[in-house]
């Protein structure tokens, strides 16, 4: 099976504005599914609510759109009661690190084998462009008028301490390393998550000076800084800029996991 | 073929969910229904299947069992008034999806934190009208340790049979008392429909329910909580398909209510009739009990043990009916319900705190109507 035959084809086109990151994320999580060769019968696509969250519906396997913030809870259960079902979840940043963060920390704790891509394009992108708890300090949102005024998370950190096995960030212009990173997180046994950095034109980027999708691709690229860049960067002292974010692998590990297929 | 046991209602009720074949379990712990689920931690490892998961909290909880359920097993979480509270949005998802599961209720005094150890029934209106939007759910209330586990296995043929959650409402005087109960060694089994090959997963049949594709069976069946078609593709801004959806959802439950219905009868010829559920039906029980030995046959009893859909018919068996005595612990829920489907006046016997009402508090109400 192709890419594309993983696809729900009388679903589409789908509702994503033109310019959108995440056709080509879920071109990636395709990629690295039909690479694997996971058999569509025994593949299963979870989310919660929002952009991101609609992918599943445009999949072709069986697939749970779920409600706000929930979709890792559901996936237990789902993963639990027949642990020969491969779990692709696709979440956002508000989905995922404000009403779900709990059940995110406790997933990772648990290290259950399910796989997480967490689209974060900085916004409530469904909802018309409201801060999340991942909007970068000082940027602009409908409700962050003046500029967010919180810290925002660091997911793969928080990720990579509350126990989880495979944790990677990448963004919408790095397809290859990401492609890479899914198909290492769907390997890999327990709990992994992949962050990935998305430009929405529409909700984010004209309120940011990032009016032009090309801008935002850009932006993205230049401020991603490699992990091992990173490293080096604090031997020596230096910080990141404001508009910088660390990409790359933060861990690959085989601490014990719960719901591996017998 | 039979047991005899000594069991506490709770334990009678995890043991009625092994007995249905139930294979899941997910949830919190919360009094006073926790020894559900320390029951079924003790014992669902061992079955062939079984899996128990305590989650982070009732929203897990309840997502757990919804997610479980889809991969064709039975699968059930236990609560009470707190965590009842948090599970109504996936609740709601569980009757949009028509997705079997069963949650019980013991239920303890509220609102908010309430009286954790103390019985009530405060939330049989929440059970029936609690999350969001038009539904309908199936909802059983035992009386006593034998029907925590007898309306247990019921609730779980219930809900496959009608791909709805299924709601077992005991409380904390039932959950927690002990009673000599007899265990059959194997109970009455209706599963899901299944669904035929090639056809769409939610296109309801004649009973206006679709058939059953569980999770990796190769349907590809596309779940969501959005108004969706009879491939479960969204279809949100579609005024007809949401109302002809919404109202097949409560159709496929309330027009078959009768059939549905579970309930006891005593003294169709009474003039004060008593109609009750859970554990204010001991109470009673006594009153009725007594009058045989004070030589009078006029008092009746309507028991209902199952509550939701509403069974109205039932209102007409009693023709010299005056009046309807409803005990609740609660301020009066299931009497307005009853209010509104019958002429016969219908006095409401509340009581909050805990306790349960006295034999002397329920007769000296029926007195006023002798
Ligand atoms: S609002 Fe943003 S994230 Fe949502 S579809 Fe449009 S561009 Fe994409």
């Amino acid at each position: 099976m192709t890419r594309d035959d993983w696809y729900r084809h009388d679903r589409l086109p789908h509702i994503y504005c033109s310019g959108c990151g995440n056709g080509s994320i879920i071109n990636c999580v395709l990629e690295a599914v039909s690479d694997i060769g996971w058999n569509i019968d025994e593949t299963v696509f979870i989310s919660g609510i929002g952009c991101s969250s609609r992918a599943p519906g445009y999949i072709q396997t069986d697939s749970l759109h779920t409600t706000h913030g929930r979709a890792i809870a559901f996936a237990t259960g789902v993963k639990l009661a027949n642990p020969d079902l491969h779990i692709v979840i696709f979440t956002g940043d508000g989905d995922l690190g404000a009403i779900g963060g709990n059940h995110f920390i406790h997933a990772c704790r648990r290290n259950i084998d399910l796989t997480v891509i967490c689209i974060n394009n900085y916004i409530y992108g469904m909802t018309g462009g409201q801060g999340s708890p991942l909007t970068p300090y000082g940027k602009k949102s409908t409700t962050t008028p003046y500029g967010a005024c919180e810290m925002p998370f660091d997911l793969c950190n928080l990720a990579v301490a509350a126990g989880a096995n495979y944790v990677s960030r990448w963004t919408s212009y790095h397809v290859t390393e990401l492609t890479k990173a899914v198909t290492a997180g769907l390997l890999t046994e327990g709990f992994s998550f992949i962050e990935v950095i998305s430009q929405c034109p529409t909700s984010y980027g004209r309120r940011n000076s990032l009016r032009e999708v090309s801008d935002q691709i850009l932006y993205l690229k230049n401020n991603a800084v490699l992990h091992q860049r990173w490293k080096r960067m604090q031997e020596k002292g230096e910080d990141l800029s404001s508009d910088q974010f660390v990409v790359g692998e933060f861990i690959r590990q085989s601490r014990p996991s719960m719901g591996v297929s017998r | 073929m039979s047991r005899t046991e000594f069991f506490q209602g709770n334990i009678a009720c995890a043991e009625g969910a092994l007995a249905a074949g139930c294979r899941f379990f997910g949830g919190y712990p919360i009094t006073p229904s926790t020894e559900v689920a320390e029951h079924l931690a003790l014992k669902l490892p061992k079955v062939k299947g079984g899996c128990f998961i305590q989650m982070e909290d009732e929203i897990a909880g309840i997502a757990a069992v919804i997610g479980a359920s889809w991969t064709g097993v039975r699968a059930m979480t236990a609560t009470s008034g707190p965590g009842f509270s948090l599970m109504m949005e996936n609740i709601g998802y569980a009757i949009m999806t028509e997705t079997p599961c069963v949650i019980v209720n013991i239920q303890r005094g509220g609102p908010s934190t309430g009286q954790p150890t103390m019985a009530a029934q405060g939330d049989m209106m929440q059970c029936r009208f609690g999350s969001h939007g038009d539904s309908s759910i199936i909802a059983l209330c035992p009386a006593s340790v034998q029907e925590c586990f007898e309306l247990t296995v019921k609730a779980f043929n219930l809900a496959d049979q009608f791909r709805t959650p299924v709601f077992l409402m005991a409380d904390e005087a039932i959950g927690h008392m002990r009673e000599r109960i007899s265990i059959p060694d194997s109970v009455p089994y209706t599963g899901r429909k299944p669904a035929e090959k090639d056809t769409l997963p939610f296109k309801p049949d004649e009973d206006l329910i679709p058939g059953f594709a569980p999770f990796g069976s190769g349907h590809h069946v596309p779940v969501t909580g959005l108004t969706h078609d009879w491939r479960g593709y969204p279809a949100t801004t579609n005024p007809d398909l949401h109302a002809e959806l919404v109202s097949r959802l409560y159709h496929k439950i309330e027009d078959k209510r009768n059939g549905i219905a579970d309930y006891e009868i005593e003294n169709r010829e009474a003039s004060v009739v008593f109609i009750c559920y859970g554990a204010p039906a001991r109470t009673v029980a006594q009153v009725l009990h007594d009058q045989k030995h004070d030589g009078k046959d006029d008092l009746g009893c309507l028991r209902l043990r199952i509550v939701w859909p509403f069974p109205e018919a039932l209102l007409e068996q009693f023709p010299h009916a005056s009046v309807f005595i409803v005990p609740e612990l609660n301020l009066g829920m299931i009497s307005r319900e009853i209010q509104r489907h019958t002429a016969v006046p219908v006095r409401s016997v509340s009581k909050i705190g805990g306790e349960l009402h006295t034999p002397r508090e329920l007769l000296q109400v029926a007195e006023e109507y002798r």
